[in-house]
């Protein structure tokens, strides 16, 4: 709690003080110095990837999904390679490939990975708070269903739920069923039904 | 490299954990799913193997990664969800042997 007066012990601390949250900061800021003087990263490297990484959005995932509903070709190439068919976005998936997987009228798809937070970072960009957390990590692959239904999720009968625990070189990315009522639609106006949350299988997407 | 096993091939993940001793490992084969049988969804093809890349080696051999499918209802001895419910959890060759369907 904060007070007056310099600290006589250890564990009282003002709001600024360094908390693990700041150490581990530090300690990233020193490591990232190190390297940047051992010659392994250029001045600025890291700097930049953050940047560049905060420039990814899910709108670019919900492109390639409308793409995929609206062109049968591009959508069987995107289910047989996912890292070659987006890279005609521009989208580089590097050593990880992306692996899509198809919601049908008979399977709903989900991703999670409970080992840390494996998510298709150059497709859909940072991934949020809740997918890192330990509760979803852990309740997704326990009780999917529960944790589907907090989201808003309901799934009729007879649709199997079929969790992809994300723990080793893939990144996955979930290809919803397009909305009724969206017939004629262009691609654009279909990729603003896509929300992040329909790509990792905790929403589906309605007109 | 060719693939152990094929898809459909029931496996059974070995109940493997390395000693405390050995000190901190690098595993990624889930504990829910060590001593489980399960079935080969898709052969992934190889892959360097995290063990070894963790710790700064090369991690070869590689090692043919699987998506092996497991019913919810056998990992989770109180799953009350739908029979059909599944998870698919991607495993290396050498966490896997074979099993026969249950």
């Amino acid at each position: 709690m904060p007070h007056d007066g310099p600290h006589h012990h250890g564990h009282d601390h003002a709001p600024d003080d360094p908390s693990f949250g700041s150490r581990a900061a530090l300690g990233a800021r020193a490591l990232r110095e190190l390297l940047e003087e051992a010659g392994v990263l250029a001045p600025g490297e890291v700097a930049r990837q953050v940047e560049r990484m905060d420039t990814i959005t899910p709108a670019l995932g919900a492109k390639v999904v409308a793409r995929a509903w609206t062109d049968p070709d591009f959508k069987a190439r995107l289910l047989a390679d996912g890292s070659a068919a987006v890279r005609e976005f521009g989208v580089e998936m590097g050593t990880t490939p992306l692996y899509v997987v198809e919601n049908t009228e008979s399977v709903h798809n989900m991703i999670v990975c409970t080992l840390c937070s494996c998510y298709p970072k150059p497709l859909l960009g940072i991934p949020p708070d809740w997918y890192k957390s330990f509760e979803y990590r852990s309740r997704a692959v326990r009780e999917p269903r529960a944790v589907l239904a907090e989201f808003g999720v309901r799934l009729p009968d007879g649709v199997a739920v079929r969790v992809h625990d994300s723990t080793a070189d893939l990144r996955y990315l979930v290809l919803p069923r397009r909305p009724e009522g969206t017939e004629g639609w262009d691609e654009a106006r279909l990729a603003g039904l896509v929300t992040r949350d329909c790509m990792i299988g905790t929403a589906v997407p309605s007109a | 490299m060719s693939a152990r096993y094929a898809p459909g091939a029931t496996v059974r993940v070995a109940r493997d954990r390395p000693a405390i001793s050995l000190g901190r490992q690098h595993i990624r084969t889930p504990h829910y799913v060590r001593g489980l049988a399960g079935t080969v969804a898709e052969v992934m093809g190889p892959f360097r193997n995290p063990e070894g890349l963790a710790v700064g080696e090369d991690g070869l051999p590689e090692q043919v990664l699987y998506r092996v499918r497991f019913p919810l209802r056998s990992v989770w001895d109180q799953y009350d969800g739908d029979p059909s419910d599944t998870v698919d959890v991607e495993l290396y060759e050498h966490w896997l042997e074979p099993a026969h369907a249950a």
